[in-house]
């Protein structure tokens, strides 16, 4: 990775210019980096607990999230796949839609219709992500097409992994960025598997960013576990996106250090040797390593701030255990503006079965025809 | 004879597949050392080497697309979709490529393929992780269209969809890969692509389904026996070519008649079967024709369970025609 942007080594030094950054907005970041691994330890364990159904985590991915995301101007947009979750709450996703959507439950925005992990945002610009690899990513060239048509000065970050680098989404956005020159940067979170293929086996390319100048624009590997790093290369890529300079793809070069989901089972196909040595690489550690020598942290700081993070989110989680059941009538909402009436009609035939077997709440009454 | 799951007998039919014909490979995300996120490619690689089962690059137009030129060109491949509903970047090569090769070319190229993918709710996999699409590609002349309900189906219909000439979609009822279990002939046997199979006999409402739908119809109709009404429960396992004539035959049997399936009702298979049946046996009708289908709107996660069709649904469906 002797290529990749680094300004903290893996042992925590400084060796980059330093940041630009006050030291109040520096340990904010360590803040949002600890509590994307508090989340998904607790995530984790509502899902061994059968509370919630699956879990994509961002282990091992914080520094590519915070440092990446932390860039963005409120106005600006984030196009997420499964794993910015955590970038969307410390751009004002309240953790209790954070959570409501991991149980997928009534007080979820997305009203239960999507799996777990796929959360949205609309006050920080965080839309709805499918679940389609790579789809999102014409999506935000077309959206940075439009901010630009109105003469905004918004940036539209477009996330996606490694394996995504291979869908006809990926190859489609990169292609009209380029050529429309719109204000998107690309951020690929090269976490080094897609799932059970390794990000190796995605290209023959010696590496994500050389796809960029096929495209005319440029590319850069950026070390994924140095969040200092991850910031500057942000800012850099949407200064210029913002001043009308046009796309850049950013390949965070990092490492996904659970499994792919709560189902998966990663010792089938990969090394432990390759695991440790990335857990070695830490970002949290490393980042934690450099704000205690700067005299920023005590040692036991950490300690302190992931207490309380893990209270804030047990508090949260203790509400949500408390959601109402799911009204049914959103089984036919939301596919039109209004419910067209063949969907009264067959939401109506159902509701009488469901009501003769007790199934139905009140206020799930029968539609008007 | 062995007793295995859906899933396991699709294993094994890959794996006799495998072994009877070199030219048979399988290629896919995660078919590799994973073995596939169901599994269904488990101990491939091992068995038969990196050559052929082997991942590929995240693009499904890239697998079907390449799998279209390796048949065209003499081999067979079996393309895994890791989920029916990330079939759609492919649908271009399937729908304009792999089905009209033959008629485009006079006959001079084939593409012998099979496309294996889960469809299906039941796992709470929210709206891209649950969808049964059969119609759009029941609707594609050129494409077969296949559906096991039993292990023993699963692989004689699996080596016979990797045997025959034109390209077959497979699609596999993930809701049953762990919940049927049944005996399974060793080695080669195949299960005609054309037939029906009577799940159950009965002599006053037909019941037409298949897929997960299979033992959710079973069940209704044990209760429907309960209260004296006797039903003929067929699974189609072919909705392209269609065993018309045992539509027919099993329509008359009862004259009255109700289709199930998980997939949207408006232009859905259930509508395909109840109008072969008007245009032809409509004499013999004793009764409207019920479809007990999802609702036409995207699958739900939370509220999956009301999605799908159930034994109630069913039930009240056969108790409605058969008091008609
Ligand atoms: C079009 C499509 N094909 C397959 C899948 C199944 N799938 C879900 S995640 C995934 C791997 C994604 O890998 P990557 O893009 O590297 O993202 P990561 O999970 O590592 O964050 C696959 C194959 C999907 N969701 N969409
Ligand atoms: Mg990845």
């Amino acid at each position: 990775m002797s290529s990749a942007l680094q300004i903290l080594a893996e042992d925590g030094r400084l060796v980059g210019p330093e940041p630009d950054l006050g030291a109040e907005e520096l340990i904010a970041l360590f803040g949002h980096m600890l509590r994307v691994r508090c989340l998904d330890e607790r995530m984790l364990k509502l899902q061994r607990a059968g509370r919630i159904g699956f879990v994509g985590t961002a282990t091992g991915l914080e520094a590519s999230l915070i440092g990446t995301a932390s860039a963005l101007q409120p106005e600006d947009w984030l196009w997420s796949g499964l794993r910015e979750g955590g970038a969307a709450v410390m751009r004002g996703l309240p953790l209790s839609e954070y959570v409501a959507q991991m149980y997928c439950n009534a007080n979820d925005t997305a009203k239960g219709r999507q799996m777990c992990n796929h959360f949205q945002h609309k006050a920080s610009h965080y839309p709805s992500w499918s679940s389609v690899i790579g789809t999102q990513l014409p999506h935000a060239v077309g959206a940075a097409f439009a901010s630009r048509n109105r003469g905004e000065k918004v940036v539209h970050a477009a996330y996606c992994g490694d394996g995504a680098t291979s869908s006809n989404g990926f190859h489609s956005a990169l292609n009209f960025a380029g050529v429309w020159k719109v204000p998107v940067v690309f951020v690929v979170v090269d976490n080094g598997w897609a799932i059970s293929v390794s990000s190796k086996a995605q290209t023959a390319a010696t590496s994500f960013a050389a796809k960029a100048q096929a495209y005319g624009f440029e590319g850069r590997d950026i070390d994924g576990n140095d969040v200092l790093a991850c910031r500057a290369a942000m800012d850099e890529a949407t200064r210029q996106a913002r001043s009308g300079g046009g796309p850049t793809l950013l390949v965070l070069r990092t490492y996904r250090m659970l499994g792919h989901s709560s189902s998966d089972d990663p010792s089938k196909y990969r090394d432990a040797g390759e695991v440790e040595a990335w857990a070695a690489r830490d970002p949290i550690q490393r980042f934690e390593t450099w704000l205690v020598q700067q005299g920023l942290l005590t040692p036991d700081a950490r300690r302190q701030r992931e207490e309380e993070i893990r209270a804030e989110i047990d508090a949260v989680i203790h509400e949500q255990e408390a959601a109402p059941p799911m009204a049914l009538r959103t089984l036919v909402e939301d596919v039109y503006e209004q419910v067209p009436r063949h969907l009264r009609a067959q939401f109506n035939a159902f509701l009488r079965v469901a009501e003769e077997r007790g199934d139905a709440q009140p206020g799930d009454g029968a539609f008007p025809l | 004879m062995s007793t295995l799951t859906l899933i396991q007998a699709v294993n094994d039919g890959l794996k006799t597949a495998m072994r009877g014909d070199e030219r048979v490979l399988v290629l896919g995300e995660d078919v590799g050392p994973k073995g596939g996120v169901f599994l269904a490619t488990e101990g491939l690689t091992s068995e038969f080497g990196p050559e052929r089962c082997f991942d590929t690059p995240l693009s499904e137009d890239g697998i079907i697309g390449t799998a279209i030129g390796m048949a065209v060109n003499g081999l067979r491949p079996v393309a895994e979709i890791q989920f029916q509903d990330f079939i759609f970047p492919a649908f271009d090569q399937i729908v304009s490529e792999a089905a009209k090769l033959r008629y485009r070319s006079g006959g001079q190229y084939t593409a012998p393929m099979v496309i294996r993918t889960p469809y299906g709710g039941g796992i709470r996999g929210g709206l891209y992780h649950s969808q049964s699409g059969e119609a759009y590609f029941a609707h594609t002349p050129g494409l077969k269209v296949v559906i096991p309900s039993t292990p023993h189906d699963a692989k004689g219909l699996l080596l016979a969809s990797i045997a025959d000439p034109d390209p077959v979609l497979f699609l596999e009822p993930k809701a049953l890969y762990r919940s049927v279990k049944g005996e399974v002939p060793e080695g080669d046997y195949r299960v005609d692509l054309s037939t029906l199979r009577t799940v159950r006999p009965g002599k006053d409402v037909t019941v037409f389904c298949y897929g997960a739908m299979v033992p959710v119809c079973e069940r209704a109709a044990q209760q429907a026996a309960e209260q004296g009404i006797d039903c003929l429960v067929v699974d189609l396992r072919t909705l392209t070519p269609l065993d018309e004539e045992g539509v027919l035959e099993a329509a008359k049997a009862t004259g009255r008649v109700v289709t199930v399936h998980e997939a949207p009702r408006f232009c859905g298979y259930g509508a395909e079967i109840s109008a072969l049946i008007a245009e032809n046996v409509i004499e013999y009708m004793e009764a409207p024709i019920r479809r007990v289908t999802g609702f036409d709107t995207p699958f739900p996660n939370t509220l999956e369970h009301h999605y799908m069709p159930d034994e109630r649904r069913v039930l009240d469906a056969i108790e409605s025609v058969a008091r008609f």
